[in-house]
Order: structure tokens, then sequence, then C-alpha cells
């Protein structure tokens, strides 16, 4: 069925068929259940819960029991199914309705779904329509309690969720690393009323009060007064009209400043109060900008006066006044910068247009326990802020068609904080903000388009024998390169553009083509080479005075650290050298030392062990770049108990913990790691953290405060970046820190 | 009020209150002028008196407000009656023309003015009619005239009043009152725009907050929607229509109440939320427009002040200010909305003076200024 062209044309202007191909909208519609849709006063957003099932490469230790031989790969590596959950989630304008409906239905073979959760102002006049076409019951869920839902869940399980709108800085939106403790909160939803909504954990929240002059005043009353009937054409006029010509000043009366009560002359002092004594006529423009910033100086100030009556400084807004409007995102900020002299500052969310949907979905979802888990945003996904803003980019809306997506990934583990952050508060990851930072943007942009190439390359490579690699790849490329151009535009789209979000990007598009770790073989051969030398570097570290061999193995850490793909400048080398190998590492550093886990790290914490120091070992859940995953460290470090007693013994006497991080990323957020690695790091008494690499201790971390001793190490892989830290390439971080005493 | 009799300023006695739309004027008419003090009165005084008691309306636009008239008032140890005047800020320049050729310079009198138009128009007095004003503050004189004006009573009745059964519209009547304990009390003064006051001695008070949406907000948006052209022809409508076929209601939105929340059925749930619609914006009318404008500025102002008694812990909330003037539908639709809203802890009070606080705590600057000369 084609779903473009299908609706009837006649009652608005607009082209109503979707350019982009439907199933790439409505994406695991077959395995697809769990519906929910919110049906707003002009946009239908549509939840549903599927199940994708896509390749992950898996490692198996071969039974070693055998007399091993030199030809013998250390571990077998198969790419296998697996079924992990994705929420999606799309928003389009109700016009769309019925031709999306039909789609769904069409392509919706899991039949066990009875149900579907409806919320919204507009579920009563569409629900007749659901049912008949989709055969679904529509079971209605209190708006508001949908709207907080989806409120908590966003705000816990999307980092950069909240943002600050500043019109005249150099980004315009200031995310906000989120409290960790999401409660207290208000939420002002500015619908056609104001709601204003004091939340105080996920069950519990009150309408504390609310304003019947929200957008439906500025839509009704600006219809009246204008002649216009569109929302956004009445913003659009707003935009480029003089709310002076309309408004009594405080100067209109006293001719300048009320200094003895510091209002400043350009303060309004009577809205609309030059069309009471004035005898003219008044542009629509300068009528709507006037109106506007009537309606939201009064919710601003209601805003703060209930924000102060109960003691609360997080305000987000939200409904259908601010959905990515930067016009009212700006007039609000004003107001609440006004009332409360800069004590409370006006937050926004990025996905703010969906929670009524996902709360209604979580509604729908309860027996899954959805709000057991921790989910992550897909950035491959997901449309990305302003996909379909109107004001931003008109001609982008035309093209892109007016579909705006969202998926989130059920992570397989639940993520917390680890508890030895001096200030969870404060703390951000990413060393550098790219949103903010313009020329480091254009650099890791650049630097990652170049870069695209080679990862096309390694990703077909690592699949030569898996059918449609070459297209597959291809589509990847498309994909992110589309990624790369989006966010050159829009830095902001999914939040703080960070050197982490771009690797992030690369591995949820290289996941969503099925190359779930293309450097896979890279790694076998690389471990299996390392391995031979592991005895042998290890005599040698034995054989060195203590302190001597202390520098050794501080820089056969450093020296690992090199090979790391994801650098261009080694990846450039190792492309072109096959042979380059640990002793050229060695070299580069002017000194001595193993690839990086076995001839880096596991001398290192060898050293540790025979110290009589516990060691936790903590490594990726899943696969990034070729970066030792969690899996393949556990048939690493029995390989090397085979050779090593040291290590042998201390496995046994459980000295030595393999625990994964949770993440799937050459960065670390230290806000989002494993449960169960938080737990060790509790109930062992963690009293010193070693932060090892360039994506962990650099582009992110580099400033994180820990509440006990740490070390951060790496090797400047990237000459832009070693010129910005004021080195040259290869040079060395070494970071010891002690949290000073004050902090406990 | 205290006030020194022993030297007294010279005639004429006048309190000015130069607003946004507004110009308050009170006047004191000496009633007790003996044969002599008559004779030495120069012609143009007397010219001034005569023309303003003799007249209820100057020019097209200046009215006498004869009802407001305190009659045999004594201050300053002389009785007379004190005459409440106001006309457009619009017709200020004709004002002051008016002065100039009244040679109002020549009686050497201290001209007291308060109001924002006090420093706006000051130049305008001193090159068009060579006169000087004494510039006062707004506030100030606000509450040292509502005091006075209180304290002296309305023709021995009470200045203020308050509504009893304010919840319930058959029930609810316009009752008098004497504010025994003054303070601490919220003073919200409506006029264009809108200031809130928290005062809680004679001269103790500080300014909450305030907001645009006032007096010149529902008069400029009814001249817009209606094409009226004053605040009574503003009202007369209002009084006529519905503002129900332009506001949205819980119950239109959810069929009833909204009991998740507690909300009413009937409470308004988005000011002109009908009017998004094409069809019921074809088919209003002017007076039910005009009355939702009043409602929803109404109901706005009375939100506010509301929070501002919760936060600042004031339970007597004082209604003042030009908008009030001939407006029941206000009055009373914020004596039940600090009474709902609050579940009877908030009490709202009127004063029948309503604009001209301003003007005449000018006037007893007046007196007061050639006490200390």
């Amino acid at each position: 069925m084609a779903l473009s062209g299908g609706v009837d044309r006649g009652s608005h202007s607009m082209d109503k068929s979707i350019t982009l191909p439907p199933d790439e909208i409505f994406r695991n519609l077959e395995n697809a259940k769990r519906f929910a849709i919110d049906i707003g006063g002009s946009l239908t957003k549509l939840a549903y819960y599927s199940t994708v099932q896509h390749k992950v490469a898996k490692v198996r230790s071969f039974d070693h029991s055998a007399k091993e031989t030199d030809g013998d790969p250390l571990y077998e590596i198969s790419v296998q199914e697996e079924i992990t959950a994705r929420l999606h989630f799309i928003k389009f304008e109700n016009a769309y309705i019925e031709t999306c409906l039909d789609f769904i239905k069409d392509h919706l073979v899991n039949t066990e779904t009875k149900v579907i959760k409806a919320t919204g102002g507009g579920a009563h006049k569409f629900k007749d329509l659901i049912e008949k076409k989709l055969k679904l019951k529509v079971d209605k869920e209190d708006e508001m309690t949908c709207l907080i839902k989806g409120c908590n869940f966003v705000l816990k399980n999307i980092p950069h969720e909240a943002f600050v709108y500043a019109k005249h800085a150099d980004s315009e939106f200031r995310f906000q690393h989120t409290h960790p403790d999401i409660f207290p909160y208000l939420l002002i939803n500015i619908g056609s009323g104001v709601s204003i909504v004091k939340v105080e954990a996920e069950d519990k929240f009150e309408r504390i009060g609310g304003s019947s002059i929200g957008g439906g005043t500025f839509w009704g009353l600006g219809a009246l007064l204008t002649k216009t009937k569109r929302f956004d054409e009445l913003l659009q006029l707003a935009s480029k009209g003089q709310h002076t010509n309309v408004d009594m000043l405080v100067k209109d009366i006293y001719g300048g400043a009320y200094g003895s009560l510091g209002l400043t002359g350009d303060l309004i002092a009577s809205s609309f109060g030059k069309s009471a004594t004035t005898d003219k006529e008044f542009s629509k423009e300068d009528m709507a900008k006037s109106l506007l910033h009537m309606i939201s100086n009064d919710i601003g100030q209601l805003a703060c006066l209930y924000a102060k009556l109960h003691n609360l400084t997080r305000v987000y807004f939200g409904g259908f006044f601010i959905r990515g409007h930067p016009v009212t995102m700006h007039t609000i900020t004003y107001s609440i910068n006004f009332f409360t002299k800069g004590e409370v500052q006006a937050l926004f969310l990025r996905h703010e247009g969906y929670l009524g949907a996902i709360g209604a979905f979580l509604k729908g979802a309860e027996e899954d326990n959805p709000n057991q888990y921790s989910w992550g945003e897909n950035y491959a996904g997901s449309s990305g802020l302003m996909s379909v803003s109107p004001e931003l980019n008109p001609v982008q809306r035309a093209r892109s068609g007016t579909f705006d997506m969202l998926e989130m990934d059920r992570l397989e583990r639940q993520l917390v904080n680890l508890p030895l952050l001096q200030d969870p508060t404060s703390y951000i990851p990413d060393t550098v903000d790219l949103t903010e930072d313009v020329l480091a943007r254009e650099y890791w942009l650049y630097c990652f388009e170049e870069a695209l190439d080679g990862v096309v390359k390694r990703a077909i490579a690592s699949q030569k024998d898996q059918p449609k690699a070459v297209e597959r790849a291809e589509k990847f490329r498309q994909k992110y390169r589309h990624k790369l151009q989006t966010l050159r535009h829009q830095p902001f789209a999914y939040g703080s553009l960070t050197v982490r979000s771009l690797l992030d990007t690369r591995e949820h598009c290289l996941n969503e083509f099925n190359f779930p770790d293309p450097y896979s073989k890279i790694k076998q051969k690389e471990n299996d080479m390392a391995l031979k030398y592991y005895l042998k570097v290890v005599k040698s570290v034995e054989e060195l005075s203590w302190e001597q061999r202390q520098f050794t193995l501080v820089k056969g850490l450093l020296a690992g650290n090199v090979f790391d793909w994801g650098a261009k400048a080694v990846s450039d080398v190792l492309e072109s050298d096959p042979e380059f190998g640990f002793e050229q590492a060695k070299q580069q550093l002017q000194d001595n030392s193993g690839i990086d886990i076995i001839l880096g790290v596991f001398p290192f914490i060898r050293e540790l062990l025979i110290r009589g120091t516990e060691v936790v070992l903590a490594s990726n859940s899943g696969p990034a770049l070729n970066d030792v995953t969690n899996s393949e460290l556990q048939i690493l470090t029995e390989r090397i108990a085979a050779m090593d007693p040291v290590i042998h013994t201390a496995l046994k006497e459980d000295r030595l913990a393999l625990v994964q991080n949770g993440s799937s990323s050459p960065c670390l957020d230290l806000s989002r790691l494993d449960k169960v690695l938080a737990t060790v790091v509790r109930e062992r008494g963690t009293d010193l953290v070693i932060i090892e690499g360039m994506g962990r201790a650099i582009h992110t971390n580099y400033y994180a405060m820990l509440s006990c001793e740490s070390l951060k190490l790496a090797v400047i892989k990237n000459s832009w970046l070693a010129e910005r830290l004021g080195g040259k390439i290869f040079s060395v971080v070494f970071k010891y820190e002690v949290p000073s005493k004050a902090q406990g | 009020m205290k006030l020194k009799s022993s030297s007294k300023p010279a005639f004429p006695w006048f309190g000015m209150d130069i607003g946004g739309t507004l110009v308050k004027l009170v006047y004191f008419e000496p009633k007790d002028i003996t044969a002599e003090e008559e004779q030495e009165e120069v012609e143009n005084l007397k010219s001034i008196r005569w023309y303003l008691t003799s007249n209820t309306a100057y020019g097209k636009t200046g009215v006498r407000d004869v009802h407001l008239e305190l009659r045999n008032l004594t201050i300053c140890g002389r009785t007379g009656n004190l005459h409440f005047i106001r006309f457009p800020t619009a017709a200020m320049h004709k004002f002051i023309q008016m002065g100039r050729d009244k040679h109002f310079s020549s009686l050497h009198t201290t001209l007291c003015a308060t109001g924002g138009g006090a420093y706006k128009f000051e130049n305008d007095f001193r090159t068009m009619a060579d006169l000087e004003l004494l510039k006062l503050d707004e506030l100030d004189c606000l509450i040292q005239g509502l005091l006075y004006i209180d304290s002296v009573g309305f023709n021995d009745h009470p200045e203020c009043y308050f509504f009893e059964n304010p919840s319930d519209t058959q029930n609810c009547i316009k009752k008098p009152c004497c504010l025994d304990n003054l303070f601490p009390m919220l003073l919200v003064n409506i006029g264009s725009g809108v200031s809130i006051l928290a005062v809680y001695a004679k001269d103790d008070y500080k300014r909450v907050t305030g907001t645009s949406l006032g007096g010149g907000t529902f008069l400029g948006l009814c001249c817009l929607l209606t094409g009226c052209e004053t605040f009574e022809e503003a009202l007369e409508m209002a009084s006529k229509g519905d503002s129900t076929n332009v506001d949205k209601l819980v119950k239109d939105i959810y069929g009833g109440d909204y009991q998740r929340f507690g909300l009413q059925g009937s409470a308004v749930a988005s000011s002109f939320g009908h009017m998004m619609s094409k069809e019921k914006r074809e088919s209003i009318s002017k007076e039910d427009l005009a009355r939702a404008t009043l409602v929803t500025i109404t109901n706005n102002i009375g939100s506010i002040a509301r929070m501002c008694a919760v936060n600042e812990k004031i339970e007597r909330v004082v209604f003042v200010g030009n908008f009030l003037r001939i407006n029941t539908v206000s009055t009373k639709l914020l004596a039940y909305a600090m009474d709902f809203w609050s579940k009877g802890q908030l009490r709202a009070l009127f004063l029948e003076h309503e604009g001209y606080f301003g003007a005449v705590g000018a006037f007893l600057e007046l007196l007061k200024s050639s006490d200390d000369a």
C-alpha cells in the first residue's frame, strides 16, 4: 500500500504525502505491541514497543584441554541473533492519522495486542476511527498522569534531556546534566490553559495551580485580533512585530524609568495600553507580539509565585505553546529571569512533545516493568530536536515530511552513578562541549567525516562472508553522514554534542545495519599475538628494580593504549603497516612496554596484586571500536591465569574481579554505570580508580572529581587535541588526583 | 492625620495624580470663606472655584464624580468640600493650556502631582504654563491618601466595603465595613497596569510585584475586539455578554469536573479557548467578547493577588484603582475568587473612592509641605 497521497487534500493547503518511506517511520511493526497514542490539537504521537532482532558478536572460548598448537585462535567469534527491546515514538500531524492507521493495520503481524492506550484532548475524537481501523479497544488514560509519567521517564533515562534556552548566546540550547535525583520539580504545562504540577516522586504529584491564560488564549485572542488562523502563523507574525507600538511602557507614563522602584522605562506597564488610548490602526504583527509578551509574562509570573511558595528551583515548561518554538521559549525564559532575578531558570525538554505518549505507553506496559530497566536514546533511529521545526528550517520541513521519531533501547543493565563521584549533581562526563565550542565542533565533525571511509571498509572486512555486507555498509555510510550533516547545522539535535556522542552515534548506526562489532577479528588477532608475548613481558618486568619496574609498567599501560582504532593517526599507521606492533608502539613513545589489555593492563595489575591490592577490572559490556569487552576479557583472563600463577591465585581468592561497566562506548559516563559495578565498588571500599585511555580519561572524565584517589592516563593520539592541550601528538597524560580533605 | 493649622498654604488646594490613562484631580472647595477673605480673593481664583464647582463635566472628557464628593471636611483648620475630578491623560496638554489661559501661575500655589505623568509632563507645565510641579511618589501618595480617606469616612458612612456570600451569586450583597485592623494589608492598585503592595504600617510598605494585565489591557483589547471607544461603553457591553461562549471551560474539555485535580466543570480552562475555532469566531457577539475580556483580566489579577497574599502571609486584600469604577462584575468576581480559591481564608475589600487615593495623597502633601516651610 502506498502511504503517500491517501489523504484528502482539500482541508489543508499543505502537501500530505509522506516523503520518507513509511517503513522507515513505523519501524519494526511486524512484532510491535503495546500501542499507545496521544492525540493533541494538531499532532499525534504514536508509541509502541518492539523487539529488535539484531546481530551481536559473541565470543566463546575453545576447549583448551587438548594440547595447543600455534595456529589456534584463542576464542571463537560468532555472530548471533539477539533480541532486544526497543520503544518507538512517532510524531506526525493529525491530518495523517487515517493514512498512518491504515499502514499500521496492514503491517501489524502481532495479534496478541488487543488494546491501545490513548490520551490527549483529541483521543475521544478519533476513538471510533482507531477502533475501526486497528480493531483495538481504545483505553483512555488521564492526560496529566501520562504527562508526568513521561516526564519522569525522559528525565531519568536521557542525560541531556533538559535545556536552558538562550536566544542570543553562541549556542541557543544549553543542556543540563540531569540531577541524579530528578525530584522534586515543577512542571508547567502550557496547553490551551496552564497547569502547574508539583512532582515529588514517581507516583506522587499534585496540581498546585494553573491559569486560564495559556496557549488557547494566545491562539483564540490572536486569531480574533489578526484574522490569522494557524498557531504557527501567529507565532510568525509575533516574531516580526514590535510590542512597544501596542503596549504602554513605563516610559510612556513616566517619560523614562520609575527609578525609585527600579522599573526600567522599557518595562511593559499595561499590555495593550496604547490601543486603549490611541485611536489608530495597529499592525497584526505588533498585536501578535504584544499578546505573546502578555501571555508569556503572565505565565512566567505565576510560575515564579508557585515556585517560590513551594520552594522549588527546577521548573520545566511544556505544552503546545512551548513545543520547540524558539519564540515562546525565549519569552518564557525572559519572563522567568525577570520575575526571579535569575534565581530560577526556565528549563525545557528535548522530547517534550512525546511525554503524553510515553506516559500512556508506560501505563499500558506496566506488566513489562519498563521502569525497572535503564533505557538509552538510539541516535540512529531518532530524529533529534527541531527536526521538523518550521521556524528553524522551513526547507527541511518540506523535504523530510513532518514525521519525527524517537527510539529508545532497553539496556541490558541497570545504570546508576559511580558511588565515588565527589558531587554527582555537578558531574559532567564530557571534557569539551562541542555545542558551545565552534572550533572544536568543526574539527571533530571533519574528523569523523574523514574517518568514515575507513570505518565502512573495516565494517565490510569484518563480514566478508556475510550477505549484503557491502550494501549494508553503504547504508551505514549514508546514515552516519546524514547525521553528521544534521549535527553541523543543528549541533543541539541530540543534546550536548560531544566526541562521545559522535562516537556513540556511529556505534548506533553501525548496529542499525548489523555491524555489531567490526573490530572483533582484529581484536582476536591482536589478543592472540599479545598472549604470546605475555610471559616474556612479565619476565622482563620482574627483572627490574622496584622503581624501574613501576616506570616500565606505567609506560606499558600507555604504550598499549596506542592501539586505539578510533584515533586516526594510529589507524593510518596500522592500516598501512600490518606488522606494526608493540615494539613500534614503544618506540613511538621513545621507551618501553604489551598490547593494551594483555601487555599493558595485566602486567600492571599483576604488580598491584603482588602488593596485596584487590583489583576490580571493569570493562565494556558491549563492543565499541577495538576496546576489550567483558566477555572477551573473561576468556583472556582465563588464558592468562593458565600461564601465570599470580593471576590464577588472585582469581581463585577473589582478589581480582572482572565486572562489566554497562557501557558500549569508547567513552565513559560515570553517572550511568552498571549497578553491579557500583555495588562492587561500594562493597569493596574502592580507594583508587584508574581510568585509562583517550575516550575515558580525556574526552570524558578529564575533569571528573572523585572522592578517592584517582589516576587518569592516556596517550593523546590526535594532533589537534594535543595542540589544544598544549602538547604534541603521542604526548602522555598522567593525572594523579587526591580528593581535598574537606570533601571527606 | 494631624495637620497643624498654623501655616496654611495659599488657595487653591489641589492634588493631582497623572496616570497612564487617566488624570485624577482632587480639589478642596473652602466653604468657610469670610466676607473679608472673599474681598481679598483674586479674580482668577474665584473663577477657578466657580468653574470647578458649578460644572460636573469639563470639556468633552472631564468629569466630576459628584457622588464621591466629601462634604464638610475640616482640614488644616478650614472646612469645605473635597471634589473628585478625572479626565483622560490624552487631554493633558489641553489642561496645561487652560492653566496658562487662567494665569494659574499668578496664584503662587504649589501644584502637587504624583503618578508617572508628574515626571513626564513636568517640563510641559514649566514651559507652557510657567508652573512648577512638586513631584511625589505614587505609591507613597496612594497609601497616605487611602489611610486619610478611610479615617475621615465617606460622609458619615464607612469608606470600605466587602461582599457577603461572595460564592453565592444570588445572595452576594455589598456590605459596608470598617477597617479596624488595617495592617498588614495587601493593596492591589488596578489602573492601566497593576501594582501590588504589602503594607505593614503607615510608612512601611513594599511593592511585591505588578502585572501589565490591568485596566488598560481590558480597555485596549475591548477597543480592538469590539470597536468600542470608552471604558463605560466596554463595561456596558460586558454587562450584557456571556463569557462562556468565548472561554473554554473545564467541562468543555472533560465533559464535567476534572476530578483527578479537583477542578469544577464550570472553571475556565482556557480564556478565549473557543476562539481557536473559526466557526465560533465568526458567530461570536461583541458583548460576549467584552465580557470574556473583563473576566479574563479580573480573574488573572485575582489569581496573582491571591498568590502574593499567600506568599506574604497576609489575609486582607484591598483592591483599589479606577478599573473597579462602575465595575461590579469585577469587584464581585474578585471577592468570589479570593474566597473560593483560599477556602475562605482571604477576604477581598474595596474602597468607594477607588482611583482617587493617589490624588488625595498628593493633596495631603500640599498641606504638609507648606507646614514644613
